[in-house]
């Protein structure tokens, strides 16, 4: 057991090592100096208590975003329509507070409906994906990759048509709401400790929920083997309808943080690519919980030390995904492999 | 082609699927391969046709050359053709382009040469084949004409048929013995593997016999039906004096159920079960005794007719409400849909526990897995995964995953694979649960099994199913003839 864990370890070690190997490898192909490069990236990271706000900023919807797709996951389904499930958390959660812009409700309880509504309109979009794979027999990535598109479109339109600011739309969104529907942040940094507090909690739930619940189990059940778990009782396409209103609702939930605690309007790239970061996350932890909270810490640390890169060396940022893909790839190619090699001996 | 098989073996992990069997084929004979399910008849084709390789040190000889086969395209390449049970072939596609798909070489095929040949070897036999037609528009027989022509135009000059009668019209049956007997007339060897004794009678210059992984023996016509049978399931063996049932109330009644799926039609079976008997269901594979069984737990929903379970109408209903009614089904593909791999037993107990609340109380799951565990001899640890236990083992946990109590238990293959003691175990636990009036349906395609557990056996042959039998008054011998599709015309009553 504890030699498995500690191959196991070894396995995980050398595939983030091969990783770093091959970016290198690709700046050195581009005369770059990869330790130059890292060390960059990590001082754009770390380097300072404002850039790791930054961190945290990014690390909030990650979270949120991994956590939901653990419930997925764990029933067997891959939700890539998550992505479009932050971008109509997004969207609902600006519908409730535009649905309030001129009301006497406190603003403490404006924020908290605005955030409910966000969940709800995630996990709305999400139980779309859901229906379309039970009911209509549409694989949930096709669903969902389909349902992105229109979540996108959905934005475009709603900041061109019905939201766009008086006299011109534009591609910087709607208008930016009050201060006081923004949550309380950090004094002169960006982070919100409610948004991050509710990250946290989202993961433990999930935490939890995934260990030490019947319904956990349930699904897990349904993960490993549907057809089994019918057998066995389980009413299996409701715990995948579960699954997928669960994950919608903490993308969604990713998407009302960042309207209500970063961008305070409707932009329209306003998920930034957390979704599909997500997925990647939480392919790289295998289903493990509790290794959300760092690996969803360092992904977020490689997208905003990236920022740095071309500033400084004149690289891409994109290169923080290239290292991103290459460590995903190379921690499956690890795990692959030493199934092999357990197979064998 | 002369055809010899020598000394061929073949091990799957544990089980010996065939031992040292020694075969010669002359050209231009039909040789039939007889044999129960898991005899090694399929195993042996397959290393004929290069699907699986057999064990070292054993030889396949052609025309008294050895040859190598590592592939069914190698097997083609020096003449070998198989037929499959199940047609190999692209539904989405023209005939035609199925035609090309074998063939070896050239970018671009030239689809009016083929065309012809298709057309010239479709006449030859007298198969009316469209070669622009949808594979998926085709019927059984035709595509198995499809393929018989396929085989030919590439060079086969062994052809090898499994279960070929299985699913065809009388009149395309007939129509492929013709063109068998016609091809074994040109000289082609022919090697045609069925469980039906009808047809091997009928058909086959000479026929080899297989149980349990051997070749226990050949036989020439005129044949003797009881011989082959006895052959096939080897001599009567008795486990011990039967428990016959105490008669209870009907548990579950079949009115007029017909049930259909893409291969078999069952049509107005009736039934009545009662509380605390045995029913055994014979046949060979895929014969209708997997639809019906799965009709009794709600799992296929019938075409026609009643299901009443405890004197409530379930026709149409889910398994969900047929396992709230005191239905469980245990199916046979054990790690594909009886347990959940990566789940540990500890989690198997409790999900079958159906428990209510929020937490999941470990304390509660470990005593009971800790139980079951014990009083079902299962070799394993509470958190041993489920696939990492022996087959036996899986089956005895699937047994301990029973709710109790039941009013019937549906059981596919119960002790398919296990050796003796566990099937002697296990039925004394499945007899426990009669006693305490649990009526039981099961699959087994072991004969002696089912005459030995059974109160009454139902045979069923290509979607016909026999009037319940009485298992004290039939012999291996007589089920062995009716699974085969013999002597049906002496069950008055079947129905059909």
């Amino acid at each position: 057991m504890i030699r498995d864990r500690l191959g196991n370890l070894l396995y995980q070690l050398a595939a983030l090592l091969l990783s770093f190997g091959v970016v290198s490898l690709i700046l050195i192909s581009v005369d770059a100096s990869p330790w130059e490069a890292f060390r960059n990236m990590f001082a754009g990271s770390f380097g300072s208590l404002r850039k790791f706000a930054e961190v945290l900023v990014a690390f909030v919807p990650l979270l949120l975003v991994t956590a939901g797709l653990l419930v997925t996951f764990s029933a067997g389904l891959w939700n890539i329509g998550v992505e479009g499930q932050v971008v109509l958390g997004a969207i609902a959660t600006t519908w409730v507070y535009r649905f309030f812009l001129d009301s006497n409700l406190p603003p403490a309880l404006i924020i908290a409906l605005a955030i409910l509504g966000g969940m709800i309109g995630g996990a709305l979009w999400g139980s779309l994906a859901g229906l379309l794979k039970v009911f209509g027999g549409v694989n949930e990535i096709f669903g969902g990759l389909g349902l992105n598109f229109v979540a996108t479109a959905l934005t475009i339109y709603l900041i061109f048509g019905p939201w766009k600011r008086p006299g011109v739309a534009s591609m910087s969104g709607t208008v930016p709401f009050p201060d006081e529907f923004s949550l309380p942040l950090v004094e002169n940094l960006r982070i919100s400790p409610w948004a991050l507090g509710i990250a946290l909690v989202g993961i433990v739930i999930v935490y939890f929920l995934l260990q030490g619940t019947y319904f956990g189990l349930r699904l897990k059940a349904v993960g490993k083997n549907f057809r089994a778990a019918y057998l066995l009782g389980i009413p299996t396409w409701q715990y995948s309808m579960y699954s997928f209103l669960i994950c919608g609702a903490l993308a969604g939930a990713a998407g009302a943080m960042q309207v209500a605690a970063v961008y305070h309007r409707l932009i329209p790239s306003i998920s930034s690519g957390y979704g599909y970061l997500g997925l990647l996350v939480a392919m790289l932890i295998n289903y493990q919980a509790l290794w959300a909270v760092p690996v969803a810490l360092f992904f977020a640390a490689l997208n905003i030390g990236s920022i740095q890169l071309p500033i400084l060396m004149k690289l891409d940022s994109s290169l923080s995904g290239v290292l991103q893909g290459v460590l995903v790839l190379f921690v499956l190619l690890a795990s692959g492999m030493q199934q092999k090699f357990a197979r064998r001996s | 082609m002369n055809v010899e098989l020598k000394n061929i073996h073949k091990h799957f992990g544990n089980v010996h699927a065939n031992k040292g069997i020694n075969l010669s084929i002359p050209s231009g004979s039909i040789q039939g391969i007889l044999g129960e399910n898991g005899a090694g008849k399929s195993t042996l084709m397959k290393i004929l046709s290069g699907f699986i390789q057999a064990d070292p040190g054993g030889e396949i000889i052609l025309d008294g050359k050895p040859v190598v086969i590592h592939s069914p395209a190698d097997a083609i390449h020096v003449g070998i053709g198989m037929l499959h049970q199940d047609p190999l072939d692209f539904p989405p596609m023209r005939a035609l382009d199925n035609f090309l798909l074998g063939q070896s070489g050239g970018l671009f095929p030239n689809r009016n040469a083929v065309a012809r040949d298709f057309r010239r070897l479709a006449e030859q036999f007298d198969f009316s084949l469209d070669p622009d037609s949808y594979v998926d528009s085709l019927t059984v027989g035709e595509r198995q004409q499809l393929e018989i022509i396929r085989l030919l135009w590439l060079g086969a000059r062994v052809l090898i048929l499994d279960e070929p009668t299985t699913g065809i019209s009388a009149s395309q049956k007939s129509k492929l013995f013709v063109t068998l007997k016609k091809l074994a007339g040109q000289g082609m060897t022919v090697i045609f593997v069925s469980h039906k004794l009808e047809d091997v009678e009928h058909l086959c210059d000479k026929v080899a016999v297989l149980r349990a992984g051997e070749l226990v023996g050949e036989a020439k016509p005129p044949y003797t039906t009881s011989k082959l049978v006895e052959m096939m399931f080897g001599k009567v063996i008795t486990l011990g004096a039967r428990q016959p049932a105490q008669g209870g109330n009907a548990v579950l009644s079949l009115e007029n159920v017909s049930l259909e799926d893409v291969r078999l039609k069952i049509r107005n079976a009736d039934l009545e079960v009662r509380a605390g008997e045995v029913i055994g269901l014979a046949g060979m594979e895929g014969s209708g005794q997997g639809l019906f069984i799965r009709a009794c737990a709600g799992l296929v929903r019938p075409v026609g007719g009643r299901i009443i379970l405890n004197g409530r109408d379930m026709t149409g209903k889910s398994y969900h409400a047929f396992k709230r009614a005191g239905v469980n089904f245990l199916p046979a593909a054990r790690l594909e849909e009886g347990l959940i791999p990566g789940l540990s037993l500890t989690d198997h107990f409790i999900l079958a526990e159906e428990p209510d609340g929020l937490f999941i109380d470990r304390a509660i799951g470990q005593r009971l897995a800790e139980e079951r565990i014990k009083s079902f001899n299962i070799r394993g640890a509470p958190h041993t995964p489920v696939e990492s236990l022996s087959g036996g083992n899986q089956q005895r946990a699937e047994l301990a995953l029973l709710q109790d109590p039941l009013s019937l238990v549906l059981l596919e293959h119960p002790t398919r694979g296990l050796d003796i003691e566990s099937v002697i175990y296990i039925w004394g636990k499945l007899k426990e649960r009669c006693r305490s009036s649990t009526a039981i349906i099961f699959i087994s395609s072991d004969l002696e099994e089912i005459l030995q557990y059974s109160d009454r056996v139902l045979v069923f042959f290509s979607g016909k199913v026999s009037r319940p039998l009485d298992a004290g008054k039939t012999s291996v011998d007589q089920l062995g003839q009716l699974i085969g599709g013999k002597n049906w015309a002496d069950m008055g009553e079947a129905y059909d």
